[in-house]
């Protein structure tokens, strides 16, 4: 498999700065020590790790929007509450489900739903329908 | 003969190896001892009283303690013997731990079986000890400090300031050494030469101090208390007096050399002043530089100067002085990134070492401006530190720090700015550090762990691509630059390896000078009365290099305070009635202690000088007839020894 090979580039660092500014967390303040990665119950389901997720944003690499680990966050806060440089990795990826939210593409039409099924589902259900299959 | 032994456990540290009392119960078995006890800690008030009490009780004449080396604890109970009324030196040491435990702990056995042969060892010698007494020589309250750098600053001010003669040597034209070139100072920030110039201008201001410029040490001979001083001391050709800095020297000089105090990025004269600070501040005319004096060839510098401050009839002067203890302070050179080709440093335009970049920050005004060198910079970590392939294996410490600094302040003058460090591993150890370290990381700065392989310039635009690992996320980064910035460590100064010659102080694997204890007496050296500040030690910031300052400083009034101090007794002899005068001790001494002196009946004999004589033993050693002993290691104690240990 071969490697690939990132660039520092303007628009990386002005992906940066956006998620920095979503997020009100300064990213490059990260030290890569894998405490979120460590205590967060998700991150065996995830393709890539939590402090991971912090090296693509810091590195500008704006791929990390493709992957499923940022949507796997449960934003339980465990990380938030351990982080030792006092940052908030469930804003970080509160931040670029964000990013992609505001695409506002729609891939689920709500006038698909039956009637019957309406009424079955819960609303909460329907919520995060919608949000899990926009962007 | 009445012999104590003591067995120390040494909490656990003896004890969890050597079987202690198989050591005590094959002590009890030797002549002459009529005590042998154990403890756990015989160097704690507890152990030195017990020992002053069985001296007492039991009578005891003579006594040895099976514990550390006497490197480590013999002046402890050396002092116990004093207290108790005995001379120290009927006390003998068997090193158990060094020697035993710690070196042998995976074997118990052999290790419990060496120790009680060290322990008889020491009975057998400690029987035909006798006792020695020290001299006490006279010591005065002079001091040579060889550097002002801001070490060799700070102790010579602590000293003067405490009423001794300090003799300050400086062989460039200014005093102030590195940190008069730094832009600012981590992790506060202060400006480094405002904090710094006070310092110098304290220094020709105190009248303790003799300050001797733009000179340099030829020879020093003696011993602790006398030790002569020969400065060699080059002229400046400009009185220091009459000379009012006014620089109109400066313009008619015809010759232009790069600026040492800015890193080669200006141009001066021949003619110069170092910098705006410079103590003493005077113009200094460079003959290695100037058209030529012998015969003189321009003369312009002088027809220019309405003080009539220049003289060119003036010749190196050899300054002669004696001083009672010496501290050294000759500082570090940085690494020449030369010796690491691959990042391009003097072949690509744009690669500089930090300190050019300190001078690039420091000095707006002239050479080459911040604003100037682009808006991409890459700072790159551990160039000459760290690395086998250079022979330089240690951490040069401020590394880390400094380029945290230098990011910084490049951000700081243009948020805009994108800056990306390299690094091996960061290490904040200090005060403020990591709190630094973290604002640096606040306000944008991209640290990227991983060591940079090559640099490529781009022979159009001059910009540079690195190729790096970052191995934090294992993928590569291959990345433009307008600027590298090279993180290059410390190492010796080559002015160190002249005055290591001629005080034949030992230096460390790593070049620089060697402690005489890296935990307890981390600013003395292993020749008395010589002491170490600074980066001559091994690379430290400005806070621990001033620290170290005020501790040599403080070791060297502890000895010259007294008025007098007790000389080694432990000295070569030679008797007369052997030596064959053939003068083979003469050469092989390495302190010059031994003379061959003519006697009445024109035969040659070898005669001890006891104040320079260091016991090292040489002379007895080579001695063919064994006319030259050692007092307190003579050829039957030896003799005994050898036979316990068989």
């Amino acid at each position: 498999m071969s490697k690939k090979i990132i660039e520092i580039t303007d628009e990386g660092n002005a992906f940066l700065e956006k998620v920095n500014e979503l997020s009100g967390q300064v990213v490059t303040l990260c030290d890569q020590c894998g405490t979120c990665s460590g205590c967060c119950p998700m991150a065996e389901e995830m393709d890539i790790t939590p402090s991971q997720i912090n090296r693509m944003v810091q590195l500008g690499q704006v791929e990390v929007l493709d992957l499923e680990a940022i949507w796997l966050c449960a934003s339980c806060f465990t990380c938030t509450v351990r982080c030792p440089r006092g940052l908030d990795p469930s804003k970080i990826c509160e931040s670029l489900r964000q990013m992609t939210l505001r695409k506002a593409i729609d891939y689920m039409d709500i006038r698909d739903i039956s009637e019957k099924e309406m009424r079955r589902l819960p609303q909460i259900a329907i919520v995060s329908a919608f949000r899990k299959f926009t962007g | 003969m009445r012999i104590g032994v003591y067995v120390c456990h040494c909490g656990g540290n003896i004890s969890e190896v050597v079987d202690i009392n198989k050591v005590v119960e094959a002590a009890k078995l030797e002549g002459d001892v009529v005590l042998v006890k154990d403890n756990s800690h015989l160097c704690s008030n507890d152990g030195q009283t017990l020992m002053l009490n069985d001296i007492k009780e039991y009578k005891l004449d003579k006594v040895v303690v099976s514990a550390c080396s006497p490197q480590f604890q013999g002046l402890t109970f050396m002092r116990v013997m004093e207290t108790a009324g005995l001379n120290p030196y009927v006390l003998e040491m068997a090193n158990i731990r060094e020697q035993c435990s710690w070196a042998h702990y995976n074997f118990p056995k052999e290790a419990t079986d060496k120790a009680i042969d060290l322990t008889k060892i020491a009975i057998s010698k400690v029987r035909l000890d006798t006792p020695l007494d020290s001299k006490k020589m006279p010591i005065g309250k002079r001091v040579l400090v060889v550097g002002a750098g801001i070490a060799g600053i700070q102790a010579s001010l602590d000293l003067g300031d405490a009423g001794f003669k300090v003799y300050l040597v400086e062989k460039e034209p200014s005093i102030g050494g590195h940190m008069a070139q730094l832009s600012k100072t981590f992790p506060t920030e202060d400006c480094s030469a405002c904090i710094l110039s006070p310092k110098m201008s304290d220094v020709p201001a105190n009248k303790n101090i003799e300050l001797m410029t733009y000179s340099q040490v030829e020879s020093i001979t003696g011993y602790l208390g006398n030790y002569e001083v020969t400065v060699n001391k080059r002229p400046t050709y400009v009185d220091p007096v009459k000379c009012t800095a006014c620089g109109d020297c400066v313009p008619v000089c015809p010759i232009d050399v790069p600026d040492e105090y800015n890193e080669g990025l200006s141009l001066r004269k021949a003619i110069y002043i170092t910098s705006d600070i410079a103590v003493p501040h005077s113009y200094v005319l460079d003959t290695d530089h100037c058209l030529g004096l012998f015969p003189l060839a321009c003369s312009k510098c002088r027809d220019a100067c309405e003080a009539d401050a220049i003289n060119y009839d003036l010749y190196p002067e050899k300054v002669k002085f004696t001083v009672d203890t010496i501290i050294i302070a000759t500082g570090f050179d940085i690494f020449d990134a030369k010796k690491k080709p691959m990042f391009g440093f003097g072949k690509f335009e744009n690669v500089y070492n930090a300190l050019e970049m300190e001078r690039i920050i420091g000095c707006e005004a002239e050479g080459k401006k911040l604003a100037e060198v682009g808006k991409k910079i890459a700072l790159i970590q551990c160039v000459g530190s760290r690395d086998e392939q250079i022979n330089r294996e240690y951490c040069s410490r401020v590394c880390c720090m400094y380029a945290t600094k230098l990011a910084q302040l490049m951000k700081r003058s243009d948020p805009k700015k994108d800056i990306s460090i390299f690094y091996t591993d960061m290490r904040t150890y200090g005060k403020g550090f990591e709190e630094y370290y973290k604002r640096a990381q606040k306000s944008g700065v991209k640290y990227i762990r991983g060591r940079v392989a090559e640099i490529e310039e781009n022979p159009d635009t001059k910009k540079l691509k690195l190729k790096v690992e970052d191995t934090l996320s294992r993928s590569f980064i291959e990345s433009e630059f307008d600027t590298v910035v090279l993180s290059v460590g410390l190492e010796p100064n080559k002015g160190t390896e002249t005055i290591r010659d001629i005080l034949r102080i030992s230096k460390s694997s790593d070049g620089f000078l060697q402690e005489a204890h890296p935990k307890f007496r981390p600013v003395d050296t292993l020749i008395e009365g010589v002491f170490l500040a600074g980066t001559v030690q091994g690379p430290k910031d400005i806070p621990d290099a001033v620290a170290q300052a005020s501790a040599a400083a403080a070791r060297a009034i502890r000895l010259m305070n007294q008025g007098e101090y007790e000389a080694e007794p432990i000295t070569a002899w030679v008797d007369e009635d052997i030596c064959a005068g053939c003068g083979i001790c003469v050469g092989i001494c390495p302190y010059d202690a031994i003379t061959s002196e003519e006697q009445s009946d024109g035969t040659r004999l070898a005669v001890v000088n006891e104040i320079l004589c260091k016991g090292c033993g040489s002379c007895s050693g080579a001695c063919p007839t064994g006319a030259s002993q050692q007092k307190w290691f003579d050829i039957t104690q030896l003799r005994a020894m050898l036979e316990a240990a068989l």
